[in-house]
């Protein structure tokens, strides 16, 4: 377990040494606080559309430095050939994935609680309120939500060619999901066979990462999750992520490490 | 021949500051674009209206805390910030018809209602006012939209109080859109009832009738509704400044549009009544 936790401590250690978090931080919070000095009417007490636009920019800046994190660490060991004092050490290969996910989750924790500081603090001066258990809510299921996309991105960096693939690739089914997951249901029984049956087995088939996305019940202040949906949620995170790290692990298990 | 190449670029220098003096006046009317009024109309030409309609649903959203439905829901209604302008209040039965999600497809579904807005409410008690900078977006980009001027200025004036605000945004609304009824309507309603002046509600109104007749025929059927919003109003006022006989005129013109006729004739009845026991 030593030698996950150390291999997870050099990711973290990598993501506040490399520019993404700073600059993705800093271009948020600049259009945030552009848009929570816009005065509307002369009403200082209108919030929720800065609320709103905060939280889109922490989704998309979380999702960023999840997936460009998480694409280019294996392979960009094999391309400084780190990959083979580290296998030396000896640390075996399922714990370099292993390892490589916990770091990566791990240090999108940390920039989604400095990303969620950030947005209490600007939100929480205006309206003088921090439902902070909603805010809670909202940090872990984002959270649990992208231990499914960083197993997926470890996933697909041991197929794709590069982390620029890897990474585009994500992206656009990440962000297809949030789009249509709920949708896909209502889509297919629209469709005449065999599109229908296709779009029911992927809808049922695909991880349902649109579940994570709590914006709305903290935009809207309309209170809290029920837990026991919570704790379910993260039960069904854990399975997906378990599933793409045992398919990376194949992956890996097998893959020739000469560039 | 030999040339200087500082003595070149001063040459090309003082020629392009010659041809952009001389061109600048001219360049302005070579592309519509810098006619446009503002920065989002230079920016996304007629694109904008998209973005206004956009922003304009986006305020109804907030209305509705995020119980929406989407295009695979199949919305397709008049947006209800609009009907609440309008007077329009919830029925039971509207509750029904705007419960879009139905019951749950399967258990994804089930499991997924518990991370959605699931409850059909709307903002009140003053949080009306999160609808605004939508509203004000929506203006900014698509200045001839009217509902966006008399949907801000009703909630404005209605819900939050600020009669002045409303009146500014009407005003705006005017300047944009000279013969819109729409905006004339409403800006009547604030002098009534948020103003409590009577004299320039009655003048705002009576050129809100006056624009209205002055439009085509199809037009005006059309929008019957609003002209007898107008002269309904318009007869209301006149029954309370005591002018009962002009408030049955308007009255009667309200009647000729209205799809319930039978409730102003028992207002004019009841009006005619004043009247004779006004006269000795």
């Amino acid at each position: 377990m030593n030698k996950i936790f150390a291999l997870a401590g050099v990711v973290i250690k990598e993501l506040y040494r490399r520019k993404d978090f700073y600059v993705l931080f800093v271009l948020t919070a600049l259009l945030t606080l552009a848009a929570g000095a816009v005065n509307f009417f002369h009403d200082e007490k209108i919030v929720r559309y800065v609320k709103d636009i905060c939280l889109l920019l922490i989704w998309i800046s979380a999702l960023a430095i999840a997936v460009v994190t998480t694409a280019r660490q294996l392979p960009a060991e094999r391309e400084t050939r780190t990959i083979f004092p580290l296998l030396a050490k000896p640390v075996s290969r399922w714990q370099v994935i292993v390892g490589k996910f916990l770091g990566c989750w791990l240090a999108t924790g940390v920039a989604l609680v400095v990303f969620y500081f950030f947005f209490a603090a600007v939100t929480g001066s205006k309206e003088q309120i921090w439902p902070w258990g909603a805010y809670l809510e909202a940090v872990w299921m984002q959270w649990a939500m992208l231990a499914i996309v960083i197993a997926m991105v470890l996933l697909g960096s041991i197929y794709f060619a590069a982390p620029s693939s890897t990474s585009t690739i994500t992206i656009i089914v990440v962000g297809g999901i949030l789009l249509l997951g709920t949708h896909l249901k209502v889509i297919a029984l629209q469709q005449p066979e065999p599109m229908q049956f296709i779009l029911t087995v992927v809808y049922f088939v695909l991880p349902h990462l649109e579940w994570y996305d709590l914006r709305d019940f903290v935009v809207y202040d309309m209170g809290l999750v029920p837990v026991r949906a919570v704790v379910l949620a993260t039960l069904y995170a854990a399975v997906w992520s378990g599933i793409f790290l045992l398919l990376a692990w194949f992956g890996f298990r097998r893959k020739s490490l000469n560039t | 021949m030999k040339f200087s190449p500082l003595c070149t670029l001063a040459v090309l220098l003082s020629l392009a500051f010659t041809l952009a003096t001389g061109l600048a006046l001219t360049a302005d009317n070579w592309s519509t674009r810098a006619k446009s009024d503002n920065l989002f109309g230079m920016l996304f030409g007629d694109g904008r209206k998209l973005f206004a309609n956009h922003f304009f649903t986006m305020a109804d959203v907030y209305f509705h805390s995020g119980y929406y439905p989407s295009v695979f829901d199949g919305a397709n209604k008049e947006s209800e910030i609009v009907e609440t302008s309008h007077g329009h209040a919830d029925t039971p039965d509207d509750e029904l018809k705007e419960d879009f999600l139905g019951r749950p497809h399967d258990w994804v579904d089930a499991f997924g209602r518990n991370f959605r807005i699931t409850r059909h409410t709307h903002l009140e008690a003053h949080n009306e006012r999160e609808i605004l900078p939508w509203l004000r977006l929506a203006a900014d980009l698509d200045p001839q939209k009217v509902e966006t001027y008399s949907v801000g200025a009703y909630f404005l004036r209605e819900h939050l109080g600020r009669t002045d605000q409303a009146e500014a945004f009407l005003r705006e609304g005017l300047r944009n859109n000279p013969d819109s009824c729409e905006i004339l309507f409403e800006l009547g309603r604030t002098y009534h009832d948020g103003l409590h002046d009577r004299d320039r509600a009655r003048n705002v109104w009576q050129l809100g009738v006056k624009k209205f007749l002055a439009r085509p025929a199809d037009e005006q059927k059309e929008d019957k509704l609003l002209f007898e919003e107008i002269v309904a109003n318009l007869g209301h006022l006149e029954d309370e400044a005591g002018n009962y006989a002009d408030a049955i005129n308007w009255l009667r013109a309200a009647q000729t549009v209205s799809p319930s006729p039978d409730a102003l004739q028992q207002q004019i009845d009841a009006l005619q009544k004043k009247i004779s026991a006004k006269s000795p």
